[in-house]
């Protein structure tokens, strides 16, 4: 392997002294953005309406195929007006499948959900981020397993499910998937699921809150009773999943607890007072308002950042700490140590800043 | 709509701003004994050149808001059309021993040339392309088919030739520092064999632009370091010779046996990209009825007057579409030079707005075909290779 990527790169180099000053992959990436290794892109296959407002999208990658684990997530951009535009999915198929699936329910007002859960046809090209994200399982796989949903909290989970159940069923008896949505209309991979449970001894509790209220402590008790012996991955909205740590932190092992935070988190300007943000690699300046994130001053100003997920998941759009000082939105956390590694999407700046980007 | 441009007056900026200087002076002398004819704005009072403003940044306003999906085509189309000429051009030229080839190659490839350096890379280097947000088609990233690095062009193409445009003594662009193309600058004899430069300059325009950005006449003058210069030369040299070698060596060695027609080939297109460049170019800010500025003018320039200065120092070429996009939409100087990082695919579609709001304040809106232009330009130099001319 090692002469033949040594021979790739020789022949890469030598093409691009024909190209240049262009890369060969920008004249491939022209030819066919499928071709492009620098902007890998993917072809939307197939798709499958999963609920009224949920839709799986079956990509074919181009050359560059990303590699995930299990409950990972990837960059999804698309064209909104001419614009790029990327948000974060959870993968649902499986790392060996041949196509990859993200799970899209269209967000209301979502420019970008909506476009890709209603408006994408089959054939439409996608760009394709690298996959990312923590919320996987371990190795060797816990015995007890609970996993706790919310809506679209179900997709990191269900590509854990899909491998677990082709991969190892085994380790699926006896585990617990509590399901929570509004009616059983809304659940999105219900009948997969049920399918699942009726074949490995999987237990599913659907719960369908427009009737049974949402998930609490007590109620999950009285579901999963064993809940404090189990290793549990909790994805759904940021409310449910305060309620579930805190009922870790209190009744059970917090280290026991897996969470998956996919809904933008709350950012408060609280000592964020603004300043200007000096780009030290692009040389663009920006002024950034109490509270504004460094990245959307930026990319106002007109400097191209890096940029995944936009609420400090990914960590795609760090940037090395100059001088000066942010403020994380969320948790109102200071950083102001140079060389320190902050992300732009959810810090603010505390006065005037300079960030090598 | 998300799209975000900034203002024209700071749009302009460098990558990297200069140092020391805050505000770059050219090492032109002028005599200030000359006098300059009464400017064509006179007439306007302060409050008219602020109505004026508004009615300017109504026309970009309306332009940004609605800059969409089309646009994104539009530019995606001409860099496929760009590849595609120059691809298939390349590919002839393997076969440089036909004629037929030789010929449907260099026109091809000249195609491609002015393409890659006016409608593409001229645009996208003003970050008319930027609010796409692709990171290939963006005016920190692009580089162009050209011996000039793309960040030296931004530095005195977008910063000092947009902010300073036509002001005596400030924009290095009036006459390149190498030829007297207005009165007021003093003669010397030197200035004689201005014609001959002209023409030596046409032939040689890439070449003479990338030498340009070096600002050598600044250090002979002492304004600006050796050392400085000597690091800017070095990373042109850096560029320029794999331009070099992809020309006149790489692509000639797999035309195996037509070695050198290939190389002369190149060297046409090359050259012929420069010859248009340069016409197109020259007709900008240099025919009869455009007006320089004295320096006094800066002080305190209201968004107005820079706007009027960018009317009056700006002239068009009048041509159908064809002509329109291989000058790289420069033939609309003057709306280019209002709204440097507006896409250029706008232009022929607001000037008439523009030649409206002229027409209105009384304003020359200078314009006319190139072969007319030119040869207006050619007579200017003519005449001002001799003292006087005022």
């Amino acid at each position: 392997m090692g002469v033949l990527s040594s021979i790739g790169q020789l022949a890469r180099d030598a093409a691009a002294r024909f190209t240049q000053p262009l890369l060969p992959d920008d004249l491939l990436g022209t030819l066919n953005p499928l071709w492009s290794t620098t902007q890998p892109h993917a072809r939307v296959v197939g798709l499958h309406r999963e609920t009224a407002d949920t839709t799986t999208l079956l990509l074919r990658p181009g050359v560059r195929r990303p590699v995930h684990r299990a409950g990972q997530f990837v960059g999804v951009g698309v064209q909104v007006n001419g614009v790029w535009q990327w948000r974060t999915y959870s993968v649902t198929s499986r790392p060996g499948d041949e196509h990859l699936a993200v799970t899209v329910t269209a967000v209301p007002g979502g420019a970008v959900s909506g476009l890709l859960a209603h408006r994408t046809p089959v054939g439409a090209l996608v760009r394709i981020g690298p996959p990312a994200g923590e919320f996987v399982l371990p190795e060797p796989t816990p015995e007890k397993l609970l996993f706790l949903a919310a809506g679209s909290g179900i997709t990191p989970i269900m590509g854990m499910l899909r491998e677990l159940h082709s991969t190892r069923p085994e380790t699926l008896d006896g585990a617990v998937v509590v399901h929570c949505d509004r009616t059983p209309a809304d659940l999105v991979f219900g009948l997969e699921l049920r399918a699942m449970a009726a074949s490995t001894g999987m237990r599913l509790v659907e719960r369908h809150t427009a009737l049974e209220g949402r998930l609490t402590g007590d109620a999950l008790t009285d579901d999963v009773p064993d809940w404090t012996a189990r290793q549990a991955w909790a994805c759904g909205p940021a409310g449910l999943l305060d309620a579930l740590t805190e009922q870790w932190d209190r009744h059970g092992d917090p280290d026991a607890l897996h969470i998956e935070r996919f809904t933008p988190p709350t950012l408060a300007a609280d000592g964020a007072t603004g300043g200007r943000v000096a780009f030290t690699t692009s040389g663009i300046d920006a002024d950034a308002a109490p509270g504004e994130p460094l990245m959307a001053a930026g990319e106002a100003a007109g400097a191209l950042l890096p940029s995944g997920c936009r609420m400090g998941i990914c960590h795609t759009c760090v940037g090395t700490l100059r001088s000066g000082a942010v403020r994380d939105l969320r948790t109102g956390d200071l950083y102001d140590t140079p060389g320190e590694s902050v992300r732009t999407c959810v810090s603010g700046a505390a006065g005037d800043v300079e960030i090598e980007l | 709509m998300t799209a975000t441009l900034d203002t024209p007056r700071t749009t302009t900026r460098a990558k990297k701003a200069p140092a020391r200087r805050e505000l770059p002076t050219t090492a032109q002398v002028f005599d200030p004994a000359v006098p300059s004819p009464p400017s064509a704005a006179a007439h306007l009072s302060e409050a008219q050149v602020a109505e004026l403003a508004k009615e300017l940044d109504a026309i970009r306003a309306e332009v940004v808001a609605n800059l969409g999906e089309k646009d994104a085509a539009y530019i995606r189309r001409i860099i496929k059309l760009q590849r595609g000429l120059e691809i298939g051009g390349r590919g002839a030229l393997l076969f440089s021993l036909l004629p037929p080839a030789w010929i449907a190659g260099t026109a091809a490839l000249t195609a491609a040339k002015i393409l890659d350096n006016m409608e593409l890379g001229h645009n996208i280097l003003h970050g008319q392309w930027d609010w796409m947000r692709d990171e290939k088609i963006h005016s920190t990233t692009w580089e162009w088919d050209h011996a000039s690095p793309s960040a030296s062009w931004q530095k005195s193409h977008n910063y000092e030739h947009h902010t300073f445009t036509n002001v005596r003594g400030k924009d290095r662009d009036l006459g390149y520092a190498i030829m007297r193309i207005t009165p007021e600058q003093e003669w010397k004899p030197a200035d004689l064999i201005q014609p001959l430069t002209n023409v030596v300059l046409s032939l040689i325009f890439e070449w003479g632009i990338a030498i340009y950005d070096v600002e050598l006449e600044k250090v002979q003058a002492g304004i600006k370091p050796w050392d400085e210069a000597k690091a800017e030369l070095m990373t042109l040299w850096r560029k320029a010779r794999k331009q070099l070698a992809k020309d006149y060596i790489l692509f000639p060695l797999l035309s195996g046996p037509g070695f050198v027609p290939t190389a002369l080939a190149n060297l046409t297109a090359n050259t012929l990209r420069n010859v248009w460049s340069h016409a197109v170019i020259f007709c900008g800010h240099f025919p009869d009825g455009t007006e320089t500025f004295d320096e006094d003018r800066l002080e305190g320039e209201t968004q107005g007057q820079w706007y009027v200065r960018q009317m009056l120092g700006s002239a068009n070429l009048t041509g159908g579409k064809l002509f329109h996009l291989m000058t790289g939409n420069l033939s609309h100087q003057i709306e280019h030079h209002l709204f440097p990082d507006v896409p250029s695919n706008h232009y022929a579609r607001i000037a008439p707005k523009v030649q409206e709001i002229c027409e209105r304040y009384g304003l020359p809106y200078t314009a006319g075909s190139l072969p007319k232009q030119y040869s207006k330009v050619v007579r200017k130099i003519v005449r001002l290779a001799f003292p006087g001319g005022a």
